[in-house]
């Protein structure tokens, strides 16, 4: 694992502000809209799994999300209030965003239980897949969304932060 | 040097493996005619031409898997992936089937053919298809010894390429009836061994459990290491007999995957020409890793310099590595 370290145990038992979980579902359907509009090719990877209701459950973190391709929607749910769905990934944040980046192998974060799987597994492989293939960059995204001259601050707030946390915040290069 | 044939199953991959030092790169259609046929991967006919594209730009090239078998009276899915496979300007195809491989050679008498791992040829079946078809390349079954790699050489006048890194099939490809057994649904006529659809993972008594069909494949403490569920690889009790006691283990083969990289010397002056890595299935990250490794491999033994090796343990399934049947002792 590029980042071992958990959030710390206090960012999951906060309790969660009432108005939050809808902030953040807002924030990030924005996210999921732009980048499904930039790179159709994730939803077209989907296949019949565009349908499918994806639980994101980040276990160091202080909620739970819910991805619904179709509708272009991300919801957070208090952890107590688990939403129904077809398929769950569930591991720390570290891996999520090492495999959504391309610095680990989403097998081999499976293959020794840092991410685990549940529900629909061919729903799973399909976004896993998807999101392999898009190369997305988190930090571009935002900092894109944010406009300047907030990009420039965003971005390295986001190098700062990936140095110093271990954290990959950012696209890997494959290349040497 | 020996060329380095490896995996794409996304066009992010193909870029990855060519950023990485692939000679080849080897991917397939979004569809049933390639033995890799798992959700959300593989490429469009549009996408296998600027794959190309960019591995031409590079100076590599890319091979197309067109390795299932087709069903009767329905062969137009395979017929259309050759054309399109040749319309995108591939080097080659990797071809299983015998009825696909005698049209391609009468429809596209310039494209390249190499003979598929799960045609299951011999030397004899490899002459023969060489002969009548026109085959100028065979992909080895991972069941071989070193040596016997040496003596199918001498027997056959085309080149081969053998697997070194990755998944390791252990059965007679393009014969095995174990996915089928367990699902209805078996890579040699549908591209899926052990498909995803029927792979059920669950919690039972505080370990995680995976089941293929209904089967129970293995049952694990949480957060310990896992393969993917296929029944080869799975952990099963056999009964007690009147010459034994119950077992309980691999009864198969053990999880582990295939890392050839120390044979690599000896697979060379075994006559090979190109060494495959498999894993379609994986993701960039897993081929941009594995495909500068083998790259620096191969420029090793080319140069006489000593091999680099334990840089892959933790890509491979359950987390272990074995020679495979190159330098095995069968249980």
């Amino acid at each position: 694992m590029t980042s071992p370290r958990p959030l710390p145990a206090a960012l999951r038992r906060l309790p969660v502000p009432p108005l939050a979980p809808r902030l953040m579902g807002i924030a990030l359907t924005a996210l999921l809209r732009r980048i499904a509009r930039r790179q159709p090719a994730i939803l077209s990877r989907l296949g019949p799994h565009e349908a499918a209701r994806f639980l994101i459950d980040v276990t160091d973190g202080p909620v739970l999300l819910l991805i619904e391709p179709r509708a272009r929607r991300i919801a957070a749910h208090p952890r107590r209030r688990e939403p129904a769905h077809d398929a769950a990934i569930r591991g720390r944040l570290a891996a999520f965003l090492a495999m959504l980046h391309g610095a680990e192998d989403g097998d081999a974060l499976f293959f020794s239980g840092e991410l685990q799987i549940g529900g629909d597994t061919s729903a799973v492989l399909a976004l896993r897949n998807a999101l392999d293939d898009a190369e997305l960059d988190l930090a571009a995204e935002l900092a894109a969304i944010a406009g300047r001259p907030f990009d420039r601050w965003l971005r390295r707030g986001a190098d700062l932060l990936a140095r110093r946390s271990g954290y990959v915040l950012s696209r890997q290069e494959t290349s040497p | 040097m020996m060329e380095l044939v490896c995996p794409a199953g996304t066009p992010a991959a193909l870029r990855a493996a060519v950023d990485a030092g692939a000679h080849t790169v080897y991917c397939g259609f979004a569809n049933e005619t390639n033995a890799r046929n798992f959700p959300g991967l593989n490429f469009s006919a549009q996408e296998l031409a600027e794959g190309v594209a960019y591995a031409a730009a590079r100076g590599a090239r890319v091979l197309v898997a067109i390795n299932t078998f087709p069903r009767a009276g329905d062969q137009a899915i395979w017929h259309r992936a050759v054309a399109e496979a040749r319309a995108a300007g591939a080097h080659a195809v990797i071809l299983a089937d015998l009825g696909l491989i005698a049209h391609a050679a009468e429809a596209h008498p310039d494209l390249r053919l190499h003979l598929s791992v799960q045609a299951a040829a011999n030397p004899d079946a490899i002459n023969f298809y060489a002969e009548t078809f026109g085959i100028r390349r065979v992909v080895l079954p991972r069941v071989l010894t070193v040596e016997e790699i040496t003596a199918i050489n001498r027997e056959i006048d085309v080149e081969t390429e053998v697997f070194v890194f990755g998944g390791l099939c252990v059965m007679a490809e393009g014969r095995c009836s174990l996915s089928s057994y367990a699902t209805g649904l078996s890579p040699n006529m549908n591209g899926v061994c052990s498909p995803a659809s029927h792979v059920v993972y669950g919690e039972v008594g505080g370990q995680n459990e995976a089941r293929l069909g209904g089967f129970l494949i293995h049952r694990r403490p949480k957060g310990a290491p896992a393969p993917y569920p296929t029944l080869c690889k799975g952990c099963f009790t056999a009964p007690a007999t009147a010459t034994g006691a119950a077992q309980t283990g691999h009864l198969f083969e053990d999880p582990v995957s295939l890392d050839a990289t120390e044979l690599i010397p000896r697979l060379r002056r075994a006559g090979v020409t190109a060494l495959k890595i498999e894993g379609r299935q994986r993701s960039r990250a897993y081929v941009a890793q594995v495909v500068r490794a083998f790259r620096a491999a191969v420029e090793a033994v080319e140069a006489g310099a000593p091999l680099p090796s334990g840089l892959l343990a933790k890509l491979t399934e359950g987390q272990a590595a074995t020679t495979g049947a190159y330098a095995k002792t069968w249980r």
